[in-house]
């Protein structure tokens, strides 16, 4: 008599520690085959979006420091640089240049992050992740001396910065810059050539080019699959046109492509501070403006290319103090969309690490 | 730089495939008629020059009066940028034609519009609620909601 299966379905989350957050995945598996996937949000979806239709501009600052929380700096940047876009706002060049350097200090944090925990989800439970943490302490510190907070750190200001950096930061962010490749170096003689590493990586979780574009993927999970498109070189915001930086890309498209791709982006990052810290001016670090901002009649969409991929702000305003519609454009939520494309076939095991080298962040997520 | 393609021009091009399609042009948008949206995006994405591969941002807004509900698209290869929408007159029983089969990126933005906006999306392959519940009373981006 043959043996009679059924595809069993299992449900990942929303309590699991794999998942980032409180995400889930309903599974459909063919013994350990994975068949079919479905995710599921909206665990931690606090209505943002209305939220901001009865705040002021600048009260909607600090809520954006809790979508991303990993990278609540380059929010603040994206919110403030759609609000400026909308209000035709100058911002002077100390700011910009400040603003830049915040961004890619974020950049490397949430990198951090993002492959210490990619290798955690991988069995290498938290050894590798601590070295990533070492690092990142050392950018909250920082973060800590510039504006007193180290996870959700409002910052930004429409027209500028809430306020200047101390004059102990730049001599401290100098010393960090010049460490950092070296840790970087560390990393990679940990993890680059390490066989179990490979293993698990290569040739899994593969995301064509075509279905990378089509399905709207940006950020590393875009170039892991070999697009070079960077909002900081194709639409270039702030003073990146003034900044030398390369893009890099993966060819696969696999796991170890995005992971490699974090990689040599952080110390493109490491690059652009060293610039950042050469060129930065003296100056004002805000344009002043009245207490209650009122933007034109209008619209504006202000996209920047935030750590997990493009961040963007949709804000229409009636002339009134509080937008009358802000939408955002959340790179973790649409990053997803081709989840369960990269991970049919593959087995359970290998669907966790592939959710892990996307990169979400839930309160992105789900908003 | 990205540039924004002139509403005109493209809108020119447009007529000439789909006469009906296009109801007005203004900077970088189109408005279009909701029910041709397929047949433009598919024209967009297709046609060389144009190539609009990628689509950035989908969402809509309530105006009491009408829904708009807007895409922002972007050609990678070219790198130019245009943005479509679709006015849906009224407040009940408000039908889109979906884009997934054009871009799959438009399936968890569309389900979002649902889910927070009340229009619904025909031809989506699964369009359920996508942040709240099933059972969940009303759709709380409207501007009535609340």
């Amino acid at each position: 008599m043959a043996l009679k299966t059924e595809p069993i379905v299992v449900n990942m989350g929303p309590q699991h520690p794999s998942t980032h957050g409180v995400f889930r995945m309903r599974v459909t598996f063919d013994g350990e085959i994975i068949k079919d996937l479905e995710p599921v949000m909206g665990y931690l979806h606090r209505g943002v979006e209305k939220l901001a239709e009865s705040r002021t501009y600048t009260q909607f600052i600090p809520l954006t420091d809790r979508l991303d929380y990993l990278a609540s700096m380059t929010n603040n940047l994206a919110y403030v640089l759609a609000v400026e876009k909308l209000g035709n706002i100058e911002v002077p060049p100390r700011a910009q240049y400040l603003r830049v350097i915040m961004a890619e200090m974020m950049r490397i944090s949430s990198h951090l992050m993002a492959v210490g925990f990619m290798i955690n989800d991988m069995g290498a439970f938290y050894t590798p992740l601590l070295y990533m943490y070492r690092e990142r302490e050392k950018l909250l510190d920082l973060f800590e001396m510039v504006c007193g907070q180290r996870l959700t750190y409002n910052y930004m200001r429409i027209g500028g910065l809430s306020h200047d950096v101390p004059p102990e930061f730049l001599p401290a962010l100098k010393k960090f810059v010049s460490e950092m490749p070296g840790f970087i170096d560390e990393y990679d003689q940990l993890l680059k050539e390490n066989e179990i590493l490979l293993a698990r990586t290569k040739g899994v979780g593969i995301l064509s080019k075509e279905l990378a574009i089509n399905s709207s993927a940006s950020g590393p999970v875009l170039r892991g699959s070999g697009v070079k498109w960077d909002i900081r070189k194709a639409d270039p915001y702030l003073v990146y046109d003034k900044l030398n930086f390369e893009i890099p890309t993966g060819t696969v498209g696999d796991i170890y492509d995005r992971y490699w791709v974090r990689m040599v982006e952080m110390r493109q990052s490491v690059r652009i501070l060293e610039q950042a810290i050469e060129q930065l001016p003296a100056g004002e670090i805000r344009t002043a403006l009245p207490h209650l901002v009122r933007p034109p009649c209008g619209e504006a969409y202000g996209h920047i290319e935030a750590p997990k991929g493009e961040l963007g702000f949709y804000i229409i305003s009636d002339t009134g103090v509080a937008p009358y519609r802000c939408h955002i454009r959340a790179p973790s939520l649409i990053n997803l969309t081709a989840l369960k494309d990269m991970v049919v076939g593959l087995m359970l095991a290998d669907a966790i690490i592939t959710l892990g080298s996307i990169d979400i962040v839930l309160g992105e997520v789900d908003r | 730089m990205t540039i924004p393609l002139s509403g005109r021009d493209v809108a020119q091009k447009v007529a000439e495939q789909f006469p009906k399609a296009v109801n007005l042009c203004d900077g970088a948008c189109l408005w279009v008629e909701p029910v041709s949206i397929v047949e433009v995006a598919r024209y967009l994405r297709d046609t060389p020059g144009l190539d609009f591969d990628y689509l950035v941002n989908l969402t809509a807004v309530d105006f009491w009066e009408y829904f708009e509900v807007v895409y922002h698209l972007v050609s990678i290869k070219r790198n130019h940028s245009l943005v479509l929408r679709c006015q849906l007159q009224g407040r009940q029983e408000l039908v889109m034609p979906s884009v997934v089969e054009v871009w799959r990126g438009a399936d968890f933005q569309e389900r979002e519009i649902y889910d927070m906006l009340g229009i619904r999306f025909s031809n989506h392959p699964n369009l359920r609620r996508l942040l709240t519940w099933e059972g969940f009373p009303g759709h709380p981006l409207r501007k009535d909601w609340l």
